[in-house]
């Protein structure tokens, strides 16, 4: 089952970037996600970084080991899962315009083998989990268009200290 | 997946005592001498449950069917129960550890099935996991799938095997005189004085965690044990059965003995785990086991109490 939320955020990729790949940022954004600790060693962002993920979806939190298996900075980051639930994620960030970024983010989930409670259950939690990503792009454009705003205000301040 | 209790030191293979009060004699061994036809039919059915019951084997746990299995349960206990298990956090990451809960519900226990899948997916099924059930659920031919679970039989040796080979490891000491209890004692804690798992515990140093469940007990109307019932039709000495519970339940109506289960009603279940009790940390290098029993079972009953003030209906929770 694949699931997506998109959204447009008045600030570059760039700086959205920052935002989608820093791990202890996550948590701040990523609504649902109870979980999303490192579990490689000196390796916190980047190709083969790994996070143990978990999302609270029903009566469960479900997840399990992920890893990053695309890096194109600052365009798109994927993760697939290693253990747990069978999932591929991604973040795909896009330029729209100056200063401005198309931000879609995507979640394939199931599990093989489970038949067709496996099916009905990929369609019952998909609306739990396609609210999750909604949230989680809305409060990710928050957090950023908040930051963008905040540096705009210290660099008037510096200018206005400086003249 | 019922019933399930922890097993004390003189228990062997499942089949003789349990350290809580379990039945003092082997399966249909000497000494029993229940007359006539009755009589006859109970040893028969002692023999074919003795037959039954599995040799401990831990292998048997399948990693894989119990990640098929998966969307199952979470449709179970996502739709029907509304189950909610908090604090799983509680549980140390790795190693052994022994997880103590209350047991509600009668043979179809659905506090059991909602924590199996909280920790299954929560800890991952390849984190080694099993849960101790009494002989009696373990010899039904429909329910042999909880083998693949991780469940077996009530002894100490199958206890020590799963703590020896780093698992979590879910007991009951309640068993089936808790988990038949009558439903207005529905949010009492009752291990029935069974302190075999504070000794399990000490003998293995592994932490015990508590996990606390309610709404069990409202999936059906539970009247009584039925105790008398059992010790008169002398199922204690032949099955270990202490109790012959008498309910109300679905589809059955007046249900005695609950041995082909029932339809549990949709309560909601809500599970609350708890921090790690360290008991020499805590209790210092030798730890009392009644202190320790005291401590556990105070603190269980306090989160108890907590989660049924935050009930406002039976059922709906």
């Amino acid at each position: 089952m694949r699931v997506a939320a998109q959204i447009e955020i008045a600030a570059p990729p760039e700086l959205v970037w920052a935002f989608v790949t820093d791990p202890t940022r996550t948590l701040h954004f990523m609504s649902g996600v109870t979980r999303w600790e490192i579990a490689s060693p000196g390796n916190d962002r980047g190709l083969g970084a790994r996070y143990r993920v978990l999302m609270r979806v029903g009566s469960a939190e479900v997840g399990g080991l992920v890893e990053t298996v695309e890096f194109a900075e600052p365009y798109d980051m994927a993760w697939t899962s290693v253990t747990g639930v069978d999932q591929r994620g991604r973040w795909r960030l896009r330029h729209n315009g100056p200063s401005r970024t198309r931000v879609e983010l995507r979640l394939s989930y199931g599990i093989a083998g489970a038949g067709i409670a496996g099916w009905i259950a990929e369609r019952v939690a998909a609306p739990s989990v396609r609210d999750n990503l909604r949230r989680s792009v809305l409060e990710l454009r928050r957090q950023v268009e908040h930051e963008q705003a905040r540096a705009r205000a210290a660099a008037r301040r510096a200018a206005a200290r400086a003249s | 997946m019922s019933g399930t209790q922890t097993a004390g030191p003189e228990a062997h293979n499942g089949h003789r005592r349990d350290a809580f009060g379990g039945a003092g004699e082997p399966l249909g061994g000497p000494g029993q001498h229940t007359p006539g036809l009755a009589g006859r039919v109970m040893h028969a059915v002692a023999g074919q449950v003795r037959g039954r019951v599995p040799v401990a084997d831990l292998d048997e746990r399948d990693p894989d069917y119990i990640r098929e299995s998966l969307p199952r349960l979470w449709l179970l206990a996502s739709l029907w129960f509304r189950g909610e298990v908090r604090g799983l956090g509680n549980i140390p990451d790795e190693g052994p550890v022994l997880l103590v809960g209350n047991h509600s519900g009668g043979n179809i226990s659905p506090d059991t099935g909602v924590f199996t899948l909280a920790f299954s997916t929560y800890f991952g099924v390849e984190r080694r996991f099993y849960q101790l059930a009494h002989n009696l659920v373990l010899s039904m031919p429909f329910l042999g799938f909880l083998r693949k679970y991780g469940t077996v039989a009530a002894s100490p040796e199958n206890a020590e095997q799963a703590l020896d080979s780093g698992a979590a490891l879910l007991v009951y000491p309640g068993g089936d005189h808790e988990v038949h209890r009558p439903s207005w004692e529905g949010n009492t804690v009752n291990f029935a004085g069974r302190r075999g798992f504070v000794r399990l515990a000490l003998e293995h140093d592994v932490p015990i965690v508590p996990v606390v469940s309610i709404g069990g007990q409202e999936t059906a109307l539970f009247l009584s044990r039925g105790e008398r019932l059992s010790r008169l039709l002398g199922l204690d000495r032949l099955l270990r059965l202490k109790v012959l519970p008498i309910s109300v339940a679905a589809p059955w109506g007046l249900n005695v003995g609950d041995m082909l289960g029932h339809i549990p009603l949709p309560a909601k279940i809500t599970i609350e785990v708890l921090p790690a009790i360290h008991l020499r940390e805590q209790f210092g290098p030798e730890p009392d086991v009644d202190e320790v029993y005291d401590h556990v079972l105070e603190t269980m009953q306090e989160t108890l109490d907590a989660l049924a003030s935050e009930r406002r209906l039976p059922i709906l929770g």
